[in-house]
């Protein structure tokens, strides 16, 4: 089961000589995130909290951002995808990110109305 | 007979033997499922949005959940599900290391990297339990009002949260725990509390300094993203509601705020942990397997890149949880 695999991340700015070097490299930019992600967890710097971009704070936009970054390296590098098919990657990838969204989409646009019917409809609950 | 010759090249397209995909069976259902767990894993946490943006004035800040790492006393939050989030990626690391090792054929390298790999999949469930745990227990306690709303209690001056222990009153009472050696016919009852709604109601009023925080989360201008305390007045018009103290955590009742927090936290974290100690398991199954040369005899090791890929799916779903639970 010799494989080819492709060594170059971050768009070919970064080109490892072996694949195990590429894992370790991947272990790190992973740890970065991971860190920059718990430093702003426990600082929560005030700007990023109280300022917000659709509706949600930009910390959170910020920690959504470099989860996805992370799912793609974990997916891309530790799960092969990268030195897969195109059309096996795509069906993967694609199928649950459409479900996913579309999921996600409805069931929020639903809890954003029933908290208005809480807010505004007459309701106590809050006792 | 002449049917079944084989020739020419249309015999490659329609005569079988074909991968469009370039993966073999056992890796493309492996992938199927995987695809399908990734769907459930959704489902879970699209229903925890659900009920946060429902209740998004009034959910528990993770922060203030999650303050604990085992050994130390004091308020860290965060640090230990930093760790944990690491020793999963390490073992991440350690199983491509160990699916590199088997494409070179290096059969102890494989061995090492399997063994690694167990190891820090059994610190992190251990981690998750320790986690469980403390949640369990609780540490300060809180009063449930009749709203089914929870009110904490902190310090005035620190804002720090105080222990209902620190202050209740201790007031003679004659409800004790029903015990099965006191009755001919014995059912189990509630437990009681260590202290009464009454003990803490009447600490409350002995102790000026104490301050009871709620649920809510001021929306705007000063102290934004803060749980409100309430002042010494509205406190005490809000300790009428009181209906019951709460200790700790469970499925019912949470004194860290609002039941769904604690709901979802134990659905989802624990199906992840299931996912892990499966994953163990058969981490362990094919770490067997490496050391008795199943693999070497059969001349590839696809079955270690198979079970890795559901390792790594693992660490993928924990990425997602870590940051749902922890950090939003």
């Amino acid at each position: 089961m010799a494989h080819d695999h492709k060594l170059e991340i971050f768009r070919g700015l970064v080109k490892f000589k072996s694949n195990t070097q590429k894992i370790w490299g991947v272990l790190i930019f992973l740890t970065l995130v991971t860190i920059v992600e718990v430093v702003l967890g426990i600082i929560k710097p005030a700007s990023l909290m109280h300022n917000s971009f659709l509706g949600m704070k930009l910390l959170n936009w910020i920690f959504i951002i470099l989860t996805l970054v992370k799912a793609y390296y974990i997916s891309w590098d530790f799960m092969h995808l990268r030195d897969e098919k195109t059309s096996l990657r795509r069906s993967i990838v694609w199928t649950p990110i459409f479900l996913v969204v579309y999921l996600v989409f409805i069931l929020l646009v639903e809890a954003n109305y029933i908290n208005d019917v809480f807010t505004n409809g007459f309701v106590t609950w809050n006792f | 007979m002449d049917s079944t010759v084989t020739t020419g090249s249309e015999e490659n397209v329609w005569g079988g033997g074909n991968k469009p995909l370039g993966a073999s069976y056992g890796k493309l259902m492996m992938w199927f499922f995987l695809v399908s767990d990734a769907l459930t894993f959704s489902g879970l946490l699209a229903a925890y949005g659900f009920s946060r943006f429902k209740f998004y004035e009034t959910w528990p800040i993770a922060d203030q959940v999650f303050t604990h790492v085992p050994f130390f006393h004091g308020n860290f939050p965060m640090y230990y599900v930093a760790f944990m989030t690491f020793i999963l990626i390490m073992s991440s690391v350690t199983m491509v290391l160990a699916v590199d090792a088997g494409h070179k054929m290096k059969k102890n390298a494989v061995i090492w990297y399997m063994f690694l790999t167990i190891i820090g999949g059994a610190i992190f469930v251990g981690s998750q339990g320790w986690e469980w745990a403390t949640f369990i227990k609780g540490d300060y306690g809180a009063i449930e009002t009749k709203g089914g709303r929870i009110l904490q209690f902190v310090n005035s001056d620190t804002g720090e949260r105080v222990g209902i222990a620190d202050f209740a009153k201790t007031i003679a009472s004659e409800r004790v725990n029903h015990e099965s050696k006191n009755g001919v016919w014995f059912y189990k009852g509630k437990e009681l509390p260590s202290y009464s709604v009454n003990e803490v109601v009447e600490g409350f009023k002995a102790n000026p300094n104490i301050a009871i925080r709620t649920e809510q989360i001021i929306q705007k201008g000063e102290g934004q993203g803060e749980k409100v305390i309430l002042s010494r007045a509205e406190a005490l018009k809000k300790l009428n509601n009181a209906s019951q103290v709460v200790e700790g955590a469970n499925l019912i009742h949470n004194e860290y705020g609002s039941r769904l927090f604690a709901d979802f936290f134990f659905f989802i974290t624990g199906f992840h942990g299931f996912h892990v100690t499966s994953g163990v398991v058969i981490n362990l199954i094919i770490f067997f397997n490496v050391i008795l040369g199943t693999y070497e005899k059969r001349g590839h090791y696809e079955m270690v890149e198979k079970v890795g890929l559901y390792w790594h799916f693992v660490d993928l779903v924990w990425v997602f949880v870590f940051t749902f639970f922890y950090l939003v």
